[in-house]
């Protein structure tokens, strides 16, 4: 404990002044090791760098539905990349296979030039680190918003106890919740959730960060601040981010390029301008709808 | 034929059922090894189901004691060898009803629980999220579950024997149909029992609370479909531990006597 005691002041003298609330986390974690090591973070933790992202013919059926038809998409390092199209055209589940969650039938996805699957062999390179914004947030009930932030740091055993708690207050910083530490999850809109979530994730310094559907619950004005989130990573951090979504002006607000995606199949790639440009029925009829998406130049 | 398709389509699904079962076993004692970096868990697991079963298992266990002195000491005294009734309750609690007992209430009270939990941790996505974090569900959630399923069953078991003798012998001695001093009851208790009797009754609690833990979490993570789907598991988690506890309390009774 006095190891971490000392780790506080030189970290933040908020720290050791901080009542009630950091003494349970304290007490809360006082059997995880990780308060006894130093405030170093592990070497491999700091700075994230974009990974190249390819799939090649990559098929997946559930039964006799085919939902993805050999899809073939590059994904430059550190380029944010959308994914754009109607509801269960299998955008999410595309997500799902490239962060293993789903196997596909046919086909590879390469990171980095490695195969996803295979990469658990490469135990010397340094590994990628990925992390996934889900849809429904999936935050963690039984912790609070501090635990969900540091779940990662402090099961990896990533840095001292007095860091940890360091980078989850950054981190919610980053996305507006400073603060907000010891609510609990229950108590938290529809935003507050995903904007923990993506907090989640940033504290895995990823190289790879992918949002599905990350507006779908979001009011106008928390998306902005959600774009502007990703925005400024983009200029801060050079990782690569996947989006899939059916917000249109996020999306091509956003993206160094976009694709397209109808019944399993990537239909068109471009940049935003390009899409808007693009000539394929599909598409057009997918952009220029009178609610949601964006109104045909001269009209 | 068609008999047969859906008697070999029911057995598959056994036989799938059960290969999970063992995998997820596996997988679970793999992760047993990384049991001190989780003692925070395991030790939360462990009040929810030891502490927080204790009351109520007490109370079960007592009343369970009385009623068995009031039945068998009636019955004893009309041929007056109502003294044999410290080695009824005795033998009775620690071999059978002491396990078997707290077993089912555990069963019904934390294993339905740790489904539900599970359960939904599945369907909203959590599940997948710890996967994308790198950390395996089944060493966040199965193995400290299990560890505290696997001492802490055998923890309640012992004061239901105690409560449970204690409550048999106040009814000996209060009952004037029986009227059997307490010392009289205690000696007769001691004499037919014996350490191993107690450590074997002990190893039944224990596999049953492995039964209990591991069920709840193979139920939790196989289910799917949404409140509904966590309803069912509850259901299915508790009829299985049941189920699952009635058979190896046989075949443990059957190879251990």
């Amino acid at each position: 404990m006095a190891s971490s005691d000392k780790n506080s002041k030189n970290g933040h003298f908020l720290d050791a002044l901080n009542p009630l609330g950091t003494f349970w986390t304290k007490l809360a974690h006082g059997f995880s090791p990780s308060i006894l090591e130093s405030d170093q973070c592990n070497a491999d933790y700091e700075g994230s760098e974009g990974v190249s992202i390819r799939i090649e013919n990559l098929n997946k059926s559930f039964g006799d539905h085919h939902v993805l038809k050999d899809i073939n998409l590059a994904i430059e390092p550190g380029e944010t990349f959308s994914i754009i199209g109607p509801s269960g055209t299998g955008k999410s589940l595309l997500l799902k296979h490239i962060v293993k969650l789903e196997i596909a039938d046919s086909g590879q996805i390469l990171i980095n030039d490695h195969d996803v699957h295979e990469s658990e062999s490469h135990k010397s390179k340094r590994n990628f680190r990925y992390s996934m914004v889900f849809q429904s947030s999936a935050l963690f009930n039984s912790l609070t918003v501090g635990e969900n932030v540091g779940l990662w740091l402090r099961e990896k055993r990533i840095c001292g106890e007095a860091r940890i708690r360091r980078i989850i207050r950054e981190k919610l910083d980053l996305v507006g919740l400073s603060g907000k530490e010891e609510l609990r999850t229950s108590e938290l809109s529809g935003g507050m959730r995903k904007r923990v979530a993506i907090a989640r994730s940033l504290a895995m310094n990823p190289d790879l960060i992918l949002y599905d559907e990350p507006t779908a619950e979001l009011d106008p004005v928390t998306s902005d601040e959600l774009a502007r989130v990703i925005m400024s990573l983009k200029e801060k951090v050079k990782l690569t981010t996947v989006i899939v979504s059916h917000d249109l002006s996020f999306a091509l607000y956003l993206s160094d390029r976009v694709a397209m995606m109808h019944d399993g199949e990537i239909i068109a790639v471009g940049t935003p301008d390009e899409i808007k440009k693009s000539q394929n029925p599909i598409v057009r009829k997918f952009i220029y709808t009178t609610t949601k998406g964006i109104r045909e130049e001269g009209k | 034929m068609r008999f047969l398709t859906i008697l070999g389509s029911k057995l598959l699904n056994v036989a799938q059922g059960l290969g999970e079962m063992l995998e997820l076993l596996c997988q679970t004692l793999y992760y047993f090894k990384e049991a001190p970096r989780n003692l925070t868990s395991i030790l939360r697991q462990m009040n929810l189901i030891g502490v927080g079963t204790l009351p109520i298992s007490m109370l079960v266990a007592l009343f369970v004691g009385m009623v068995l002195s009031v039945q068998t000491g009636t019955e004893l005294a009309l041929y007056g060898s109502q003294e044999a009734i410290g080695a009824i309750v005795g033998v009775s609690m620690v071999k059978e009803l002491g396990p078997v007992m707290t077993s089912l209430l555990v069963a019904g009270r934390i294993g339905s629980a740790m489904a539900a939990e599970i359960g939904a941790m599945q369907v909203y996505e959590e599940i997948d999220a710890l996967k994308t974090l790198e950390i395996s569900p089944v060493r966040y959630l199965a193995m400290p579950r299990l560890i505290a399923c696997l001492f802490c069953v055998p923890a309640l078991v012992v004061f239901a024997i105690i409560v449970g003798i204690i409550g048999g012998g106040i009814v000996a001695e209060v009952n004037p149909k029986i009227n059997v001093p307490f010392s009289v009851y205690y000696d007769n208790m001691i004499r037919a029992l014996s350490y191993k009797e107690v450590f074997k009754g002990l190893l039944k609690a224990m596999v049953f609370g492995g039964i209990i833990g591991h069920v709840g979490c193979y139920i939790g993570f196989k289910t799917s479909g949404g409140a509904r789907g966590i309803g069912e598991s509850t259901t299915r988690s508790v009829v299985l531990s049941f189920l699952l506890i009635m058979v190896a309390n046989y075949l443990l009774t059957r190879f251990m006597i």
